[in-house]
């Protein structure tokens, strides 16, 4: 069942999920785009200029906006609910054992690997996403004047979102 | 708690680590549910736990201050906010995707997404104490997502198998240091 589907997929994505939503952009693709082709890449993409203009993690998001494209609104519910249940497990053990946990050096190991792997996987969704720069001049400029925009003068990702939906209504 | 979480998760835009700072004042100074210290380990944990952070600290807190009762409440308050909007966003943008209005926006939107991806990249090489030494593994991971089409997950798993054999490891060297 779609409904039972969707809650496997996005449990899976919750658990795999290290270093920030922007790292997990990668596995969210493949599952949903590549694998089970519940939104094109084109929505995807949208997906991920609406997520950051809106509340909430980019994570749950996407769960919600995808279950619901996908199967209504038992979908999303059931989506949203597969991405947060590996955080309600892991949190809920990692609470009763809080002091085994300090200082623990596998732990402290684990996630200095699992730092420079979200980066490669945060360049990943990145490149993956190439062709929204590529396919024309204008999409090149927008994109150098955001990265610049944001890298340089610090300027706030919903003002450039804006900004960049307002160029695109007027020159492309 | 709940009122509390939901005001959070309602009025921070853009991604869960906008969150945290916000929950770490309400929690500590505004409502001294947990002291400061108990929020930074309680984060430090959350942020190696997988799932969204702000997800993971939400639970925590509401653990830490009233059980499951409490966890309940933060998680649902943290949630719910984005939840309707995303509803609402999704019932209306799928309407009215395939407008040429809306394709000629999405287009403007689309190139600036990717750059406000790229940066963070920057901005975590330079915090995650990246050297010319470990550089090779972001390559390697970027190169066998983006161009090989690798589950992260593969990935994943076997950064947590290498942590664990090199922690093993340098702990076996130390004990022979000492001895």
């Amino acid at each position: 069942m779609l409904q039972i589907k969707l809650f496997i997929t996005f449990f899976k994505i919750g658990l795999f999920s290290f270093g920030g939503g922007y790292a997990m952009l990668p596995l969210i693709q493949q599952e949903v785009v590549q694998n089970n082709q519940w939104i094109t890449q084109a929505t995807f993409s949208n997906l991920i200029g609406i997520s950051q203009t809106t509340p909430g993690p980019i994570a749950i998001n996407s769960a919600t906006f995808i279950g619901f494209r996908t199967a209504g609104i038992s979908g999303a519910f059931l989506a949203t609910l597969g991405v947060i249940t590996p955080s309600i497990i892991i949190i809920s053990i990692f609470s009763t054992i809080i002091s085994k946990l300090r200082g623990n050096t596998y732990l402290e190991a684990v996630m200095q690997i699992l730092k420079l792997v979200a980066i490669g996987l945060i360049a990943a969704a990145a490149l993956l996403l190439r062709t929204d720069v590529t396919n024309s001049y204008s999409s090149a400029i927008i994109f150098i004047l955001v990265f610049f925009a944001s890298f340089k003068l610090k300027v706030d990702p919903i003002i450039l979102i804006l900004l960049s939906g307002l160029a695109g209504f007027l020159f492309l | 708690m709940f009122l509390s979480f939901f005001k959070i998760g309602a009025f921070t835009i853009g991604g869960g680590y906008a969150m945290l700072p916000i929950i770490e004042k309400e929690v500590v100074d505004n409502k001294n549910w947990l002291s400061r210290d108990e929020f930074l380990e309680m984060l430090a944990i959350s942020q190696s736990s997988p799932g969204p952070v702000s997800i993971n600290i939400s639970i925590f807190c509401g653990l830490k201050i009233k059980k499951a009762k409490g966890a309940f409440c933060t998680l649902l308050g943290c949630i719910l906010p984005s939840f309707i909007v995303i509803l609402l966003v999704a019932i209306v943008f799928s309407g009215i995707e395939t407008h040429p209005i809306t394709i000629k926006i999405f287009n403007g939107i689309r190139p600036a997404v990717v750059a406000l991806i790229a940066v963070p990249i920057i901005n975590l090489a330079k915090t995650s104490k990246v050297t010319l030494k470990n550089v090779w593994i972001p390559i390697i991971t970027a190169f066998l997502v983006a161009f090989l089409n690798i589950n992260p997950i593969y990935i994943i798993s076997l950064a947590i198998i290498a942590g664990i054999i090199l922690n093993q490891k340098i702990q076996k060297a130390k004990e022979n240091a000492t001895d």
